[in-house]
């Protein structure tokens, strides 16, 4: 199966990156040779099987309801690239 | 042409957990900017979540509540998109496996009926934070401290057929977790929010038109008047020959009307896939039937119970018991007063007029259960008249004094002394000879009552409403016979 470049530029968009021509049709070659191998598990009889949610045979632990977290904004913040009144900042988003 | 409308509501529901959905972080509202936000929330790298149980049980809790099917096992999915106030970029819900199945709620409708709405499922989920996007020149400020809180999101099958219908659901789901106590349910502060998915088709056609779905709609009365606009836009576009799309709206409550957000050509693709940091979620038949049997008294039961205990009828009982703290005011007045209706009709009659006039909820009421219990019982015992309860009842939510020292103090204080009433209507005779000869002169029956209760009426202004209005009745019944 091979992947348009329109589809290309709908998945960057939804990733939010940015493609040069160039890139676009690397990609459009690398991403077809991906879902060429999901045809390939496509083909794979599944029907009766349940889907497994996990690799591991276990179940989720479950935590009691307790607040165990103390405040470490400054040491958070130390590391972001701009904080203002405790805010991180960050490019202005107004869908 | 006839039109249906086919409505259908996701509510989420911010539950009432100390800590997060999958961090040890508090949610307690109104802590400084990201105090409240830890490393998971964050998304910091090689950070990994562990769901809250109490998350789990008020999900079970509210499952139980609606006649739903509890599943035993369910699974967390990561749901993808990208915002700068969703760190991991992607959000944490459940997909294919939710934890509350199929149920169904009733909802009493102002005409008396009643209607089954289907539940489609429950799941649970985090909140993201908060973007804030004035002050920061050209910038976003991003706040953490709600993101992760836990949500539950309640989806309704497309079963109501009318905004009525659509708020009194939503009443319903209010009073469901505010009994419970797994939330708030304060839409104001964004503890329960609301989108409507929206849409019209021919009355009698089977199919459903193509739905929009309104955003974010923060007041029961908004829910009304969100979906009464929207279902006006569609089918005055279908009318007008356009076609309605499908799409996400807001509703913009102070021009009532909704806008576009974004069509379906932008829509997100979730790529929804099970996230590999959460195992499945197991619980066995010992953990929920100790919560089922852990449930407290819910609207149904307790609405039957007024009915039964209490005498009341549906109608009645219906708006009682859609808070928990009314319907505990109802009951302690009906047992102070030992007359449960006069308890009702006040409490939806006078109370329920001055909270609605000064925009007060019942929990800020001023007027003490067992003042109202009081008054009921003073004019019971016949110490002022029912009239002039309103007056003390005025004073008392104005936070005059009790019941009996506004009664003293403004002399309410009922006139039964009978020859104190006598007095007052030999003199109220001798002062209107115009309207006694007109009540005597008159032959038609009806007519001469109407007389008679001007009257009367002309007794109860000389006392100042005081008069005991039955007395005053047979006094004047018994001079006006002996003078004709």
């Amino acid at each position: 199966m091979s992947i348009s470049r329109d589809k290309i530029e709908q998945v960057a968009w939804l990733a939010r990156i940015q493609l040069e021509d160039s890139e676009k049709e690397a990609l459009e070659g690398k991403l077809s040779d991906i879902l060429g191998m999901v045809d390939q598990l496509q083909a794979a009889d599944t029907d009766g099987i349940t889907p497994m949610a996990h690799p591991l045979d276990a179940t989720q632990r479950l935590r009691p309801d307790e607040v165990t977290e103390t405040n470490k904004r400054e040491r958070f913040q130390a590391v972001a690239p701009e904080t203002q009144d405790g805010l991180y900042l960050v490019p202005r988003v107004v869908e | 042409m006839q039109w249906e409308t086919v409505i259908g509501l996701e509510v989420h529901v911010q539950l009432a957990t100390q800590s997060k959905i999958f961090s040890g972080a508090s949610t307690a509202f109104g802590a400084e900017p990201n105090a409240q936000a830890s490393a998971v929330d964050l998304a910091m790298p090689g950070m990994l979540p562990v769901l809250n149980e109490g998350a789990v049980r008020m999900a079970v809790q509210f499952g139980f509540a609606v006649n739903a099917d509890i599943a035993h096992r369910s699974v967390f999915d990561r749901k993808n998109y990208f915002y700068a106030d969703l760190p991991k970029g992607y959000q944490i819900s459940q997909m294919y496996h939710p934890i509350v199945g199929k149920g169904e709620v009733s909802v009493n409708l102002s005409d008396g009926s009643e209607r089954t709405i289907g539940i489609e499922h429950a799941h649970l989920e985090e909140d993201a934070g908060k973007s804030l996007h004035e002050d920061f020149q050209g910038q976003s400020g991003i706040d953490l401290n709600r993101a992760g809180t836990p949500l539950l999101e309640i989806v309704s099958e497309p079963d109501m057929r009318s905004a009525e219908e659509a708020a009194a659901y939503l009443r319903k789901i209010h009073a469901i977790v505010t009994y419970l106590g797994i939330s708030d349910g304060d839409m104001s502060q964004g503890s329960m929010r609301c989108d409507c998915n929206v849409s019209v088709r021919p009355k009698g056609q089977t199919e459903f038109g193509t739905r929009s779905e309104i955003k974010n709609v923060n007041s029961f009365r908004f829910v009304e008047k969100a979906i009464n606009t929207e279902v006006e836009r569609q089918i005055e576009l279908i009318e007008d020959g356009g076609e309605v799309q499908q799409e996400t709206r807001l509703y913009d409550a102070d021009r009532d009307e909704t806008r576009s957000m974004r069509t379906k050509e932008f829509a997100n693709d979730y790529r929804y896939f099970p996230d590999p940091d959460l195992l499945p979620v197991e619980i066995d038949d010992e953990y929920i039937d100790r919560i089922r049997d852990d449930l407290p008294e819910l609207p149904d039961t307790k609405q039957a119970r007024f009915i039964t205990e209490y005498g009341l009828n549906a109608d009645e009982a219906a708006p009682l018991v859609q808070s928990q703290t009314l319907a505990d005011y109802f009951e302690q007045v009906a047992r102070g007063s030992g007359d449960a209706r006069q308890a009702a009709n006040w409490i939806m009659g006078e109370l329920a007029r001055l909270m609605n006039q000064n925009e007060v909820e019942i929990q800020d009421c001023p007027v003490g259960a067992s003042d109202l219990a009081t008054l009921i019982l003073r004019v019971q015992d016949g110490t002022i008249s029912g009239k002039l309860a309103k007056q003390v009842f005025e004073a008392l939510w104005n936070g005059e004094g009790s019941p009996d020292e506004i009664i003293d103090k403004q002399g309410l204080k009922q006139v039964s002394d009978s020859s104190e009433i006598e007095a007052l209507v030999d003199q109220v005779l001798a002062d209107n000879q115009a309207m006694v000869d007109d009540y005597l002169g008159e032959e038609v029956a009806k007519k001469q009552k109407k007389k008679f209760n001007a009257l009367v009426g002309q007794v109860m202004k000389a006392s100042q409403g005081k008069a005991n209005p039955a007395q005053v009745n047979d006094i004047l019944q018994q001079k006006l016979t002996s003078s004709d």
